[in-house]
């Protein structure tokens, strides 16, 4: 019961940064990414004072070597998968100006634009998690 | 390029970002779970995925705008426009949506796994995560800039 508490809180904070920052907001979304046009760096300040926030989870972390913690996960290597779903990721966030927290966030503010997205998300998951799943089964 | 400076908000993005830092830290410390928000979705589309700190976390995110979205309408960095319902809007959030989902659960992370917490720990597969679907989203609204005119919405 603890462990869904600080979840649900975390899940909150996260929501609320998304929000402040505006980052649930796709023009502002689709402004850092205009690279060729009028360039709004917002996000990427969003996400370095993220970074460093998250750094400090990180480090504190690894001093408590809780090994609960997945501070350092099996190295995986740099593989097709990887490169690929990114690729297909970034050609979708620079489509629609969402990716999935701020959707997820302006969703439940029945934002239409936002329900769109996770409309084509969810299933968009699904088909990706049946081929992981195909893939695993043909290797094991 | 042109930096837009009007429309830059710095203390609303150094203010979002460490909250949304805070919540990764917190979920790490607390739960040792990293916060991947597609990780999160694509989970608990699963039966083996479905843990209580899963639906925990997404339940925080859904109330979030319920208890903040009336203030933030005050406090935002910038008006959210609704765009008009029309099919070639309606077919652009879909698509995108689907590679959005389909790529993130194939890279096994987004903006929140790769980009917050896997650089939060140095992870070169993140790095390269991170560099290509910037470059990919970079190279998307310029296309679509070249083709449309200007920024899709």
């Amino acid at each position: 019961m603890k462990s869904a508490l600080t979840a649900m809180i975390a899940g909150l904070l996260f929501g609320s940064g998304l929000i402040v920052s505006g980052m649930v907001n796709p023009a502002k979304v689709l402004g850092f990414l205009d690279l060729t046009g009028q360039w709004d760096p917002s996000l990427g300040l969003v996400m370095a004072s993220a970074i460093v926030l998250s750094w400090v989870g990180v480090k504190l972390a690894a001093r408590r070597s809780d090994p609960a913690c997945p501070v350092d996960p099996p190295a995986k290597p740099i593989d097709k998968p990887l490169v690929l779903g990114s690729i297909m990721f970034g050609i979708g966030w620079g489509l629609s100006g969402f990716c999935p927290g701020p959707a997820v966030v302006a969703a439940s503010d029945w934002y239409w634009p936002a329900l769109a997205v996770m409309a084509g998300l969810l299933p968009g998951l699904a088909v990706a998690g049946a081929f992981q799943a195909r893939e695993r089964n043909s290797a094991g | 390029m042109d930096i837009a400076w009007s429309l830059f908000t710095p203390w609303h993005s150094l203010a979002g970002g460490a909250l949304i830092g805070l919540a990764a830290s917190l979920l790490l410390l607390a739960n040792g779970q990293i916060a991947g928000i597609s990780g999160i979705l694509g989970n608990l589309l699963t039966r083996e995925g479905r843990a209580p700190w899963r639906l925990a976390f997404l339940a925080g995110m859904v109330l979030s705008p319920l208890l903040l979205w009336s203030v933030m309408t005050e406090v935002a960095p910038a008006t959210v426009q609704t765009p008009d319902i029309d099919t070639q809007t309606v077919a652009r959030l879909l698509v995108g949506g689907f590679l959005v989902g389909l790529g993130t659960r194939l890279a096994n992370g987004c903006t929140s796994g790769h980009g917050v917490c896997g650089l939060a720990r140095f992870s070169l597969r993140s790095l390269v995560a991170v560099i290509t679907f910037m470059g990919a989203g970079f190279v998307t609204v310029a296309l679509w800039r070249l083709i449309n005119g200007g920024v899709a919405l």
